[in-house]
């Protein structure tokens, strides 16, 4: 039997809405929310989404459920001024700073301040500010403009399954922050930037480059060379009024080259090698019967995931770089011969991973990087509107050749499946199209005949989804061959370099638009395509080649324990920490054991003696946990030895000793 | 003294131990942490990673556990752990005052809690239940009742001569 309930008067029938918020939407209104999004747990915490039922008073739509016969008030006086006074407290710890925010076009705090009517904030400026965190590539956090929503929280858990931010301390010096306050660079953070896609101000946004990039075009020794990934060509226009998915190629190539830039390429060029040299590689270990499933690698979120939680899978990773940085090594090698200026590479992507990647130093040639700025497709549509280009009126351009001809393989990598399905091609399965591996699923299955073998795929995105299914992998006897994974929900195309926020609507329609420009396109298959043929007769010999394995491929490490070199897990061999500290380093254990043994008074033994021979400069002294050395309590460690039963008397020979 | 050629590598079979008795469920955190916290006298930073990596729960959540509870320390504690009560009794009894007081006797700086050679460790809490003596503060498990800046000056004097320091005017 269908329910009903009455919103605002007028009856609404619902049915399988989840919350009650849900239900007023489809009623056609638009109730404010900070914390609210479909894709995320349920948090209830910004209390704007408050409405009032005529039996139950007032409560909040996101964390009710949608009851028959509710009578349900969105605007009563009542809710008016709550709503207006829990903005008012918002606004009064936030920076009001709001002119130079990068964050200021597309800011939800402002927006809703706007659509609720506040206009003033009766309270006084916090004094003090927390220091800002800059350490990462990619993101960049102020704690200063969070306003505890927690949205970036639960994406980083639930959706991405990384968990490096989470909430810490409490009331009134409740903050978002990493594990020990310690910067995103020296955290696992893996650069995905889903964090800053969801964050309602401008605690957490992307590392912006504008500068470096205008710079570079102002300067007549360089060469300023353009690639576009596929998933800006879909998403690019949407800042312009174009629909999501409706390709602005020509237009975005028109406006870089208005903006300065010397030569716009196509970053599915060098997609159709990564599918050339990725299907060789697969098919070689298919063959010679190397390791498998073999991981796609065209993620650098995924990639740095793997290098953090599965270093065992390593080997498994297909060691193609991908497609920005065989793009990098074309233009820094092969376009370096055409030209007397320094070749100036500028990514634009839809991802905040890419300024990670692009600074790994496996990716450098002679010290430089080469690529030398990503550019997020949000920071391209500010440079555009920085160069007062008005898009909409733009005449189509198209790409410089040689790296400016695609096939559409190269175009459908920006969405989830679009990789393998381009490999597949490649492999000559008998098929184009492969529609078993499109759309929004989390984990999609399919199984494809090959001269006889019968290949099992999996395609994954959101890294909460392949952390799931790789702790199953590890567990199961099942085969997989081929395993791509995306680290953001949709692929590319829902990177965070785009224009936000993600909502799962729109990234269906990118992705559509991904599909509709292969279906336009002479050529699909990537081997087809003329251009890279040449490259390997001119240049690369052949796939997999020595020379094509020098410019195309690359390495990985692992990188888990950075941080915690003194770590060590059941039977693994232990890194030594780099000696390059020449001070000495006292530790005094203070664990319970060394304590009942007078450590303490050892300590302040040491303390004094250190005072007394002022060797501060020279000895630091700490308190430290236990050294697990019970038996010979109280003990110390003094560098890397430990010592156990100490006494006070041994404190000056220790310290002569030195 | 007795010298030990171990390298300073630390196995983490007492965290283990205490992991293992509870399970690494994260609804046993708390327990788990408090035990931890028994055992070692504080929190410290390379134990929480390693629960965290041993549980599968993220380091940040279970820093945002250690750092919620102020119960839990993440910096070790000094030999005399002073506790002064600021509860609503003590409070208007000037317990604000004794604080002041102690942070003068024991030269602390505003946000510093422990002195730096770890003699002393200072601490407000938010009732210690003896309303009728207040202001009341607790050294170690000893509860001095009804303090005043002055007798709070002589307590400390007299832990320090104990411990064989200088006594400071």
């Amino acid at each position: 039997m269908a329910k009903s309930m009455y919103i605002n008067g007028q009856s609404i029938s619902f049915d399988q809405e989840k919350n009650l918020l849900e239900v007023i939407r489809k009623a056609g209104i638009e109730l404010p929310t900070f914390c609210y999004y479909s894709e995320l747990s349920i948090y209830g915490a910004c209390r704007m989404c408050l409405v009032e039922e005529e039996k139950r008073g007032i409560m909040a739509a996101c964390s009710d459920i949608p009851r028959d016969g509710y009578r349900i008030w969105t605007h009563t006086p009542a809710l008016q001024t709550q709503r207006k006074r829990t903005m008012e407290l918002l606004l009064a710890n936030h920076p009001r700073e709001c002119t130079v925010c990068s964050r200021n076009a597309d800011c939800k705090l402002r927006e809703i301040s706007h659509k609720l009517g506040v206009t003033q904030i009766r309270f006084g400026e916090l004094a003090g500010s927390a220091p800002v965190d800059s350490s990462s590539a990619s993101i960049i956090r102020d704690p200063n403009k969070c306003i505890l929503c927690g949205d970036c929280v639960r994406m980083c858990e639930e959706v991405q399954g990384v968990g490096v931010i989470g909430f810490a301390y409490r009331g009134s010096e409740a903050t978002v922050t990493t594990a020990f306050n310690k910067p995103l660079a020296e955290v696992d953070c893996i650069d995905c930037g889903q964090c800053a896609a969801v964050c309602p101000t401008g605690a957490l946004h992307v590392k912006e480059q504008m500068d470096q990039v205008w710079a570079a075009i102002h300067d007549p020794g360089k060469l300023v060379v353009a690639q576009i990934a596929p998933a800006v060509k879909v998403a690019f226009g949407e800042a312009f009024g174009m629909q999501p998915g409706e390709a602005a190629t020509g237009k975005i190539i028109a406006a870089l080259k208005k903006i300065g830039f010397d030569q716009v390429y196509d970053t599915s060029f060098a997609a159709d090698l990564t599918v050339i040299e990725e299907s060789f590689e697969f098919s070689r270990r298919l063959e010679q019967g190397e390791k498998l499933p073999l991981f796609t690698t065209c993620c650098p979120s995924w990639v740095k995931y793997a290098e953090l939680h599965y270093p065992q899978l390593l080997d498994h990773l297909s060691t193609c770089r991908s497609p920005q940085q065989m793009f990098g090594a074309l233009a820094k090698s092969y376009l370096r011969q055409q030209t007397e200026k320094d070749i100036y590479v500028v990514s634009i992507m839809p991802c905040t991973a890419k300024k990670f990647e692009a600074g790994r130093p496996e990716f450098s040639s002679e010290g430089q990087p080469q690529v030398d700025v990503v550019l997020t497709t949000q920071e391209l549509i500010k440079m555009v509107e920085t160069a007062g280009i008005a898009f909409g009126e733009l005449e189509e351009d198209i790409f410089d050749m040689p790296f400016g001809f695609s096939t559409g393989s190269g175009n459908i990598f920006g969405v989830t499946g679009g990789v393998t399905e381009a490999v597949l091609r490649n492999l000559a399965v008998d098929q184009v199209f492969f529609k078993q591996l499109r759309g929004a699923a989390g984990v999609k299955e399919a199984q494809v005949e090959k001269d006889g073998h019968l290949l099992k795929i999996a395609v994954i995105h959101g890294l909460g989804n392949a952390k799931t299914f790789l702790d199953q992998l590890g567990q199961s006897d099942e085969k997989y061959h081929l395993v791509e994974i995306m680290a953001c929900p949709g692929g590319c195309i829902g990177g965070a370099g785009q224009p936000c926020p993600p909502a799962m609507k729109i990234r269906e329609k990118r992705g559509k638009g991904l599909y509709a420009l292969d279906r336009g396109m002479q050529l699909n298959l990537a081997k087809d395509n003329p251009i890279a043929a040449r490259m390997y007769q001119l240049w690369l010999k052949e796939p997999g080649s020595e020379e094509a394995h020098r410019h195309l491929h690359t390495s990985y490490h692992s990188r888990k324990r950075i941080q915690l070199a003194e770590m060590t897990f059941g039977d693994e061999a232990p890194e030594t920490p780099p000696q390059t500290d020449r001070q000495a380093e006292i530790s005094v254990c203070v664990g319970t054991c060394c304590y009942t043994k007078g450590s303490y008074d050892l300590f302040q033994t040491f303390y004094h003696a250190i005072a007394e021979r002022k060797l501060e400069k020279r000895v630091s002294l700490q308190a430290t946990f236990c050294l697990e050395n019970c038996q010979g309590s109280p003990c110390i460690k003094i560098g890397d030895k430990i010592m156990g039963q100490v006494s006070q008397a041994d404190v000056a020979d220790l310290l002569s000793d030195l | 003294m007795q010298q030990t050629a171990q390298q300073s590598l630390r196995r983490f079979a007492k965290v283990n131990e205490i992991i293992h008795k509870h399970g690494p469920v994260p609804a046993h955190l708390i327990s788990i942490l408090q035990d931890i916290q028994e055992e070692y006298r504080y929190l410290p930073e390379e134990i929480l990673a390693y629960v965290a990596t041993a549980m599968d729960i993220s380091p940040a959540k279970v820093f945002g556990v250690a750092t919620f509870y102020d119960y839990f320390s993440l910096v070790p504690k000094g030999k005399y752990l002073i506790k002064v009560c600021d509860g609503t009794a003590c409070h208007v009894r000037k317990s604000q005052e004794i604080i002041e007081a102690i942070r003068r006797a024991l030269s602390l700086s505003p946000h510093e809690e422990s002195t730096q050679d770890l003699m002393f460790t200072l601490e407000t809490v938010s009732c210690l239940g003896a309303c009728g003596l207040a202001p009341v503060m607790l050294v170690n498990d000893r509860v001095h009742p009804k303090v005043t800046p002055a007798k709070v000056r002589e307590i400390v004097n007299e832990i320090r001569l104990k411990e064989g320091g200088l006594i400071e005017e």
